[in-house]
């Protein structure tokens, strides 16, 4: 496998693992949105179902994100794809 | 007192921006102290925001292409994100969203989760891909993955029915904010914020869009969490709402339960005088009141859609490497996340201080006669916003005999607290931000499109510069007015329309950009096959839904674009298939963009 297929793959790995974690938080625990809110977990004192949307999600979000650029900058510095200042 | 380049003052410049705005709000404070009279501190607030903008985007006037188009891909990852924010954040963000969830509660709430998990899509399956790409616009990478005029059309026309429908309810969003603030007629208020608009854009294009929206993401945002806090800290609910809720969010549901939510029904007659856009609270306001699939459909529409709003996209073409592209919707989200964890905060606190007999505010259980009295019920009333009417006839006022508009949770909610009234100004002006850069960012959207994909590359590829920039300014004043116009008939609601240009973008281009980027094999053929069945498919089953149709699998005309996306899935795969491979050269193409380093696939000035 060339550098730039191994590059491609570590990129669409990181893709699905990204992917998936965005599933669960936008999608997956909303199919129990009633489980959530009878659950005894209560995040700063607020129904699970009640925090996860306006809080808890958002927030994931936002960290996902800047995990994925970190990961994403790692892989392209292991192939040497980091951008130089003058590109 | 600013040395050197402009990009490496930026957070002095805006440092010293907020700052200045801080003073104003204090002279306007003890302005108001002094006797100033409501109406007058209003339109200063208006007036002196818009001259501001106004002044930034005169300043960055340009006459060249890579400036105009992308401001000159020079925009640091952090003012990026905060200019994303505003760009993203509409008139319905700011002023209809705590209204909503104020209202329908937890199934509002699938919006506030699409809105920001549509960015998950933005950073990984797009962003940094498009921004190596080089292009000026969306329909330019469409026209230069797949090749060919067809292709590059189809997405202007996707872009164009998406972004219009948007834009007209932003224009509106502006006139509705002038013409309270400014006290003129709402058709004359439309053209007065419809120059407000093309002050910012006209002569900068993007680059002047870029520093216009940096200074109002900064109004909007001091104007939506100083009266969040500051009523939060009045109510004694605590210093930091956003942590400190929990007690309040379970009181509303006890008041819900002695006030009889949802068991006493107001009958036909009696609704019939309640005036037309008002509603009564008639979901609980944290209990799960829709099903799984009704909250998840919604989410999935306003996630693809995000994903596919060339306005948004268009953004992350200005930072200067794929790396800052890519960071920079973090900060944007960041930024969207202030705001957004906001809004239910301020639909809590807005609703408790009416509803809870033991405050100050409450009106619930009040005589109607007392609440009748009260000075903000009377100018709230008048300007259409709330009413209440004794349907029982026993003298107090109960639960599903007060009435509001969605508007007036933002909009009066500091005022019933017992805020100031410069406080009220504030909120305006951030309104009026919050609509102003969208609008914007989306004219700006269209009109490029049409001058650099229809006009430059299509018609006239020969065309100088100049000739090309004067082109791209008539077009953007077109469009504005053409907005304008529309705006001012009143067609449709505000977040109506909002949602709808999500479905639309999502039902033409999601596929056609997600795969251009990931799947090699997907050729023009298919692209033009899915960008136009997809928006066919998805307007003709928003057409039959309107017109009585039931509809299948519970979509509905909120989350057509469900319907739409999936046709052109199948149709861009089927019809890709049958037809001949995208060839070597383009096959290379893709290969190019999926790595950030190296040149860009379409040159600096192009």
């Amino acid at each position: 496998m060339s550098k730039q297929q191994q590059h491609w793959e570590k990129t669409r790995m990181l893709l699905f693992i990204t992917l998936a974690i965005w599933f669960v938080f936008s999608i997956g625990i909303f199919f129990f949105g009633a489980e959530m809110e009878a659950s005894s977990i209560r995040p700063l004192g607020y129904p699970l179902s009640y925090y996860m949307t306006c809080q808890g999600s958002l927030g994931i979000f936002v960290i996902l994100i800047f995990w994925f650029a970190n990961r994403q900058e790692k892989i392209d510095e292991e192939f040497g794809y980091t951008e130089r200042e003058d590109d | 007192m600013f040395k050197g380049k402009f990009i490496d003052n930026l957070p002095k410049i805006y440092g010293t921006y907020t700052g200045g705005f801080i003073v104003f709000i204090i002279l306007m404070a003890i302005a108001e102290q002094a006797g100033m009279s409501a109406k007058l501190i209003g339109i200063f607030f208006v007036a002196f925001t818009v001259l501001i903008y106004a002044l930034i985007g005169y300043l960055s006037r340009t006459m060249q292409t890579d400036a105009y188009y992308v401001a000159g891909r020079q925009v640091p990852t952090v003012f990026n994100g905060m200019a994303t924010a505003a760009d993203w954040m509409s008139g319905a963000s700011f002023v209809a969203m705590a209204g909503g969830i104020y209202f329908k509660g937890y199934g509002y709430m699938a919006l506030l989760v699409g809105w920001t998990g549509g960015y998950v899509l933005v950073a990984s399956l797009l962003a940094p891909y498009l921004r190596k790409f080089g292009c000026y616009t969306v329909p330019d990478f469409i026209g230069t993955r797949y090749g060919g005029n067809m292709a590059r059309l189809s997405a202007v026309i996707v872009l164009t029915v998406a972004s219009f429908t948007y834009v007209t309810a932003q224009i509106n969003a502006t006139g509705t904010i002038a013409s309270v603030a400014l006290d003129i007629p709402f058709e004359i208020a439309v053209y007065v914020g419809l120059a407000s608009i093309l002050m910012c854009s006209m002569l900068g294009g993007m680059r002047a869009v870029t520093w216009t929206q940096v200074a109002q993401y900064i109004v909007l945002i001091i104007a939506y969490l100083l009266p969040v806090f500051w009523i939060s800290n009045k109510m004694g609910a605590g210093v930091f709402p956003h942590f400190m809720l929990a007690d309040e969010v379970a009181r509303i549901a006890e008041l819900e339960a002695q006030f009889g939510l949802g068991e006493i029904k107001n009958s036909a007659a009696d609704l019939k005088q309640v005036p037309k856009g008002l509603a009564g609270i008639t979901k609980a306001h944290a209990e799960v009141n829709t099903t799984p699939w009704k909250f998840i459909s919604l989410a999935v529409c306003m996630m693809a859609g995000t994903a596919s709003l060339p306005h948004v996209m268009m953004r992350y073409f200005t930072t200067p490497s794929v790396k800052a592209a890519r960071r920079s919707v973090g900060w944007s989200l960041f930024f969207i996340f202030l705001l957004y964890s906001s809004a239910p905060m301020l639909a809590t606190l807005s609703k408790l201080s009416l509803m809870d007999p033991n405050l100050a505010t409450g009106i619930i259980g009040k005589s109607i006669a007392e609440v009748q009295a009260i000075d903000w019920y009377q100018n709230w009333n008048q300007a259409n916003l709330m009413f209440v009417s004794d349907f029982n006839g026993n003298g107090t006022l109960e639960l599903n005999e007060f009435f509001m508009g969605g508007k007036a949770v933002v909009l009066a909610t500091p005022e019933i607290a017992g805020l100031p009234y410069v406080i009220s100004g504030l909120v305006a002006a951030g309104g009026m931000a919050a609509a102003m850069s969208t609008a914007d960012g989306l004219v700006l959207a269209i009109s490029n499109a049409l001058s650099h994909d229809v006009y430059y590359k299509m018609i006239n590829p020969k065309a100088e510069t100049a000739k090309r920039l004067i082109v791209a300014r008539i077009l953007l004043v077109l469009i504005g007015f053409a907005g304008a116009t529309i705006a001012a008939l009143e067609i449709q609601g505000i977040l109506g329309s909002v949602i709808w240009a999500f479905d639309f973008a999502m039902s033409g281009l999601f596929f056609p950009l997600v795969l251009g980027v990931w799947w090699k094999r997907a050729n023009a053929q298919g692209a033009v096959a899915g960008m136009l069945g997809g928006l066919i498919a998805g307007t003709a089953y928003l057409i039959a839904v309107r017109s009585g149709y039931p509809g299948f699998w519970g979509v509905t005309q909120l989350t057509f674009g469900i319907v739409g996306s999936l046709v052109s899935l199948v149709l861009m795969v089927v019809v890709s298939l049958m037809t001949k491979a995208p060839d070597a050269a383009t096959q290379r193409m893709v290969d190019e963009v999926r790595i950030p380093s190296g040149k860009a696939i379409l040159g600096k000035q192009h």
